[in-house]
């Protein structure tokens, strides 16, 4: 058994590429001799060397930027924000060009990056450190975004993302960093960048979630259980590009469907895979698709954080209301 | 080949560790009360950035940056500007902060995870400590411009750490302050590590200073541990703003004597040994000898000023402890200046679900 957290199966990954490829490169603010201020490559400069995994002045476009220099000419760089809330000053470098270089070029120059951040709330962090922005990057042709939402899944997401020849936003749950520990063999088999997982199955309702939610999610849907209410669940992991068809089968099947989310509600990933339920199931639903998620207001600060975020008892709420419909 | 241009950068101290004077001091060094109001307001803050590690400890704060070994810089800062001047400073200036009349308990109240503390009831202008590294000079520029275009005698202020001197939003202020002569002055406070990025992997450039040199304006050296050094060289670069001369970068030597953050664990990338070497430089007990000699200062005031530091902040504290819950809908309340229509039922759903 090889018993790992999320923390340290994000790890394990990094550690198989840069042994398995000679071409990944590791970098960001603190990655290096402090292993990533949540330890997320502790240990990695040792055993590779301070070539392959190193510190960068702290800059974040430099970071993006650097990442599609390096990307375009047969590295691939595994880049660390050191949290989602710093990113925006690399925003331009991934929007208006590695999203588009391969694009642009018509194929003639591509870029095999992995953006890798932590983000969500709910570990009494200051400003600006926990908000869930996983919308803003998916709405950008170009780009995939992956957040995983187990050990298991963390590890077999990111070997695929890292051997994506595209841009990758990879975005980690911190709350679950350490949340818990699962068996995950380093066995190099990555999981497909294309498909939402389904975590558990029932006829009654489905519920639709990623990242930390994921497990209030699921705590909903053992509760729901009791009541007798079965409920699928389903990891959507890869954001983008959005495994619809795994939604639709499950909603085709219950007619009913809860997504539930952290980041704010308007504009957000769940208003998309309701409007393809909408475009594509209508007429299997038997109540409106329900959205648990963040208010839309600026994620508060730590002391009344937990009045934005989606609980178990809201969750259980909307499937209610659903099931009443 | 001939010279297109050559540039030097001066380094100033004036105290040594032993708070013996290395040269003729400003004429203010010798202004007792000034300078006990400098030193009260060092150890105040060094008593108060204790307590808040403390309250992190013990769960009753969330993640705290402390400002230990650099309150000579940061009380300089604060002392150097005007009331109506503006600070956009970084999340390490308290003693500045302090200064400028923000209280110990908004401080405390901010890293207590409420927002209110940002509310600076005796302090309208300044803006909130910047949590995104650099972006805060950017806005000091453009608080600047807007001095200037208003007619307005003031200056801003903006402190930055030097790994932050790495963003692009720190060159880009330096740049448009240079291009536009405005009433800016950056400080920079070089305590050498950005959390475990040692400075000298940050930037190839033997000073920060000399960055100023590119945006086309002065910028100087100085022992950010000496609290002369810091009150003159601020202090000239603030009255060079108002007077209209435009820019000047400040970089000041400290050390960051403590974690970078409660979160942080020095000890992982840096020797004990270079801490307990940069403790001899640490700026209370140089400003503590100078003010002894020249006879500002005796071991009954020590003692006494001990007892009033402890007294304020245990003070702070109980009031800390018990402010009252945030109303929710403050939640809501300051996105917009009149509440969109969308979030009336959001705002009643967060109200609600309270109850
Ligand atoms: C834009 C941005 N990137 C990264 C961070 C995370 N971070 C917080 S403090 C810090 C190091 C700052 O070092 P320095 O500027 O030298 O200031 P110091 O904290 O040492 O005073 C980093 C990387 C941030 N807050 N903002």
């Amino acid at each position: 058994m090889n018993e790992l957290t999320l923390v340290d199966a994000v790890n394990q990954a990094i550690a198989h590429e840069l042994a398995s490829d000679p071409d990944v490169v590791v970098f960001g603010e603190d990655v290096g001799k402090n292993g990533g201020v949540f330890r997320a490559t502790a240990n990695l400069q040792d055993r590779f060397g301070e070539n392959r995994v190193f510190d960068t002045p702290l800059a974040e476009s430099m970071i993006a930027g650097l990442s599609i220099g390096m990307s375009t000419q047969g590295l691939k760089p595994v880049a660390e924000f050191q949290f989602l809330g710093f990113i925006y000053p690399a925003f331009n470098q991934i929007v208006n060009h590695a999203a588009r270089m391969r694009n642009r070029t018509r194929g003639r120059l591509h870029c095999p990056i992995v953006f890798r951040a932590p983000f969500g709330g709910g570990i009494h962090a200051p400003e600006h450190h926990s908000e869930s922005t996983e919308a803003l990057f998916a709405h950008i042709p170009g780009l995939r975004v992956v957040i995983p939402s187990s050990p298991v899944r963390a590890y077999g997401l990111l070997l695929a993302a890292i051997r994506n020849p595209d841009p990758v936003i990879f975005l980690e749950p911190k709350r679950i960093y350490r949340l818990v520990k699962q068996d995950v063999p380093d066995n190099g088999e990555a999981l497909p960048l294309d498909a939402c997982f389904v975590l558990r199955e029932g006829s009654d309702v489905t519920l639709v979630s990623w990242g930390a939610m994921m497990h209030e999610t699921l705590q909903a849907a053992n509760q729901l259980s009791e009541q007798g209410i079965q409920a699928d669940v389903i990891d959507v992991a890869t954001i983008k590009p959005l495994d619809i068809d795994t939604i639709l089968n499950s909603v085709e099947k219950t007619g009913r469907c809860v997504i539930v989310h952290e980041a704010a509600r308007s504009f957000g990933v769940g208003a998309e895979i309701a409007a393809q339920i909408g475009e594509k199931a209508l007429f299997s639903l038997h109540a409106p698709v329900q959205r648990v998620t963040g208010f839309d207001i600026t994620m508060p600060y730590f002391k009344l954080e937990k009045h934005y975020m989606p609980s178990v008892e809201k969750i259980i709420a909307a499937v209610n209301h659903t099931m009443e419909f | 080949m001939t010279t297109a241009a050559e540039f030097q950068i001066e380094y100033l101290q004036y105290l040594q560790a032993d708070g013996k004077a290395k040269s003729d001091l400003p004429s203010f060094a010798s202004d007792e009360t000034l300078m006990v109001n400098l030193y009260k307001t060092m150890v105040q803050v060094r008593a108060y950035d204790t307590k808040a590690i403390a309250l992190q400890r013990t769960g009753k704060m969330g993640t705290y940056a402390s400002t230990l070994g650099q309150e000579a810089l940061s009380a300089a800062t604060g002392a150097a500007m005007q009331k109506d001047d503006v600070f956009a400073p970084y999340y390490r200036d308290y003693a500045a902060q302090i200064q400028r009349s923000v209280s110990m308990l908004e401080i405390y109240q901010y890293w207590g995870g409420d927002e209110r503390g940002n509310c600076y009831q005796n302090n309208p202008h300044d803006f909130p400590m910047s949590v995104p590294i650099g972006s805060q000079c950017l806005h000091a520029a453009g608080a600047a411009f807007a001095f200037k275009y208003r007619k307005q005698n003031r200056v801003a202020v903006t402190t930055i750490g030097e790994g932050g001197t790495s963003e692009g939003d720190f060159y880009e202020a330096l740049n448009v302050a240079g291009a536009w002569k405005l009433p800016v002055v950056f400080v920079v406070n070089n305590n050498q590590w950005a959390i475990s990025v040692p400075r000298g992997s940050q930037t190839a450039c033997e000073t920060i200073a000399q960055k100023a040199i590119a945006a086309g304006f002065e910028g100087i050296q100085i022992d950010g541990n000496d609290i002369i050094a810091c009150r003159k060289i601020i202090g000239d670069a603030i009255d060079k703003a108002r007077r209209g001369d435009g820019p000047t970068l400040v970089e000041a030597i400290t050390y960051r004597l403590c974690d970078h953050t409660t979160a942080d664990d020095a000890s992982r990338y840096r020797e004990d040994n270079e801490v307990t070497n940069a403790q001899e430089l640490e700026p209370i007990k140089r400003t503590r000898a100078y003010l002894t000699d020249v006879g500002f200062w005796n071991d009954e005031k020590e003692a006494a000023l001990q007892v009033e530091c402890k007294k304020n902040v245990d003070a702070v504290v109980e009031q800390y402890l018990n402010i009252e819950q945030q109303p929710l809908e403050n939640l809501f309340d300051y996105h917009y200046a009149e509440l969109p229509a969308n979030l009336v039922e959001q705002r009643q759903e967060v109200i609600e679900g309270s109850l």
